[in-house]
């Protein structure tokens, strides 16, 4: 099986600070795949150099068959195909929704002003934002702004989504709202990456999760084999703690 | 205060106001002239100069290197010593008329000083623009040029409008020190009425003209600063 999404041997550091260290994983076509760990353990760093918002150190990084890692290639059209959603939302303030929405449509894919506005509110009303397009991100409320990023990342109809936390910022009633669409998403063909503190979530939608301490992945499986029945000693301890802290039912 | 009638005299006498204001006001035109073609090339050259300065690109180095030279050594020298510089220097190495001209070199030494002044003020704008909204940029693909032209300017731009604000009415006071090589505009036209009837009213008629135009500048500025903020943001904290 080729996967979708390959890393080889991936490893960052920032100055003395290994944030990646030696991470090889195979994410296959459609998968919905979650990174769980501390805070630090590097889940974000992967998702950024999997976007080449980070240049990795050494190890390759493939989409498809395509090295996207390699020395000297234009990130702009691998970007396309990959999307990330951040934690801060990271709208564009002084645009509206809509415009958040189209100016990639039309700058980067060439896509005509029109059609471009029409896809934005195809997009908006899918998600229960439809008359929220002339508005700006400021006036809206966390979640909706979440909404709206995430849509923005999907306008381009990308292969691969990451999802940097996305509901780390959020007020905990703004927090379903926002992963009912990452819900939606599951099953539609794109292939899913995200970092998460909401282990209920992660428990829920994921087809496979990876926990990361240290910079590498120190256990992979399914749901309900980490939550349950973990085997590496690093992951009983890390969730023993989030379980303590309330942030995992049952 | 004992002299107060003196200075009265030689400071506010309406019969002098009313007979120089007319050509104050006819030499003030000048000023205006010069203002309205230095701004924009002001306002342009700092935005490349500025957007130069902020360039990643390895290959642009030397370029970086210059406009930084150049805003070091342009800002460190005082305006006046740059008009007569230049005003004078330029056309001293023999350029026929109309490329001789002070007025012409006196407005392009405000117009290089100027920018480098500008320039740290957009500077300070697009450093304000937090890297999240570049990586957000560049994670839909848009290119490093696109980023700062659709995401990060408009951003800056708005920022630092009061400052620049600022920059542009000090220009607009200082278009009179271009006097000082031989234009006739009001400054001058004021010391020459001064000089002819002994008498510094029409130092009070100019400053009256500069703040006719400066102050409706500022409040136009203010208000459509607020009228932005009302559009884009939720509710003001009072």
């Amino acid at each position: 099986m080729s996967a979708k999404l390959s890393l080889t041997n991936v490893s960052k550091a920032f100055g003395s600070n290994q944030v990646l260290n030696d991470i090889s994983i195979d994410i296959g076509t459609g998968e919905v795949i979650s990174f769980i760990g501390a805070s630090g353990s590097g889940k974000t760093t992967l998702l950024r150099c999997v976007n080449l918002l980070e240049p990795i150190d050494s190890g390759s990084i493939y989409l498809d068959d395509l090295e996207i890692t390699k020395i000297g290639r234009d990130p702009n059209p691998i970007r396309r195909r990959i999307g990330i959603v951040f934690q801060s939302f990271n709208l564009f303030p002084h645009m509206t929704v809509e415009r958040n929405i189209t100016l990639a449509l039309t700058k980067v894919l060439g896509i005509e002003k029109d059609t471009a506005v029409h896809q934005a509110k195809t997009l908006l009303d899918r998600f229960g934002l439809g008359d929220k397009a002339k508005t700006y991100p400021d006036q809206l409320s966390g979640g909706q702004q979440q909404r709206v990023a995430i849509t923005r990342a999907l306008a381009l109809n990308p292969e691969v989504l990451l999802l940097d936390e996305i509901t780390s910022a959020l007020d905990p009633e703004l927090v379903g709202e926002v992963l009912d669409v990452v819900r939606e998403l599951k099953g539609s063909g794109i292939t899913l990456l995200f970092a998460t503190h909401e282990m209920g979530f992660a428990r829920e939608i994921s087809d496979r999760v990876c926990f990361l301490s240290a910079g590498t992945i120190a256990e992979q499986g399914p749901p309900q084999q980490i939550f349950s029945h973990p085997a590496d000693e690093r992951t009983q301890r890390f969730l023993q703690r989030v379980i303590g802290s309330g942030r995992l039912s049952d | 205060m004992p002299r107060w009638h003196r200075v009265k005299q030689s400071f506010f006498n309406g019969e002098r106001l009313v007979d120089s204001f007319p050509r104050l006001a006819d030499a003030f035109v000048l000023d205006i002239k010069i203002f309205l073609w230095t701004t924009p090339a002001i306002v342009i050259t700092a935005l490349l100069i500025a957007v130069a300065r902020n360039t990643r690109n390895p290959a642009l180095f030397p370029l970086r290197l210059f406009v930084i030279g150049y805003t070091d050594v342009m800002r460190g020298v005082p305006v006046i010593l740059w008009i007569y510089l230049i005003g004078f220097g330029v056309p001293g190495v023999g350029l026929e008329r109309p490329w001789n001209s002070p007025l012409l070199w006196g407005s392009v030494a405000l117009g290089l000083t100027y920018s480098a002044y500008v320039a740290e003020v957009f500077r300070a704008g697009i450093e304000s623009v937090h890297e999240s909204q570049r990586a957000a940029a560049r994670s839909l693909g848009l290119s490093s040029g696109q980023t700062m032209r659709y995401v990060v300017l408009p951003q800056a731009l708005r920022r630092v409008v009061p400052p620049l604000m600022n920059d542009l009415v000090s220009l607009q006071k200082d278009v009179a020190l271009v006097s000082l090589i031989g234009p006739i505009e009001i400054l001058r036209q004021a010391g020459i009425d001064k000089a002819k009837f002994a008498n510094f009213t029409p130092y009070i008629g100019a400053a009256i003209l500069f703040l006719v135009i400066t102050i409706p500048l500022t409040r136009t500025t203010d208000w459509l600063l607020a009228r932005e903020r009302q559009r884009t943001t939720a509710t003001r904290i009072r």
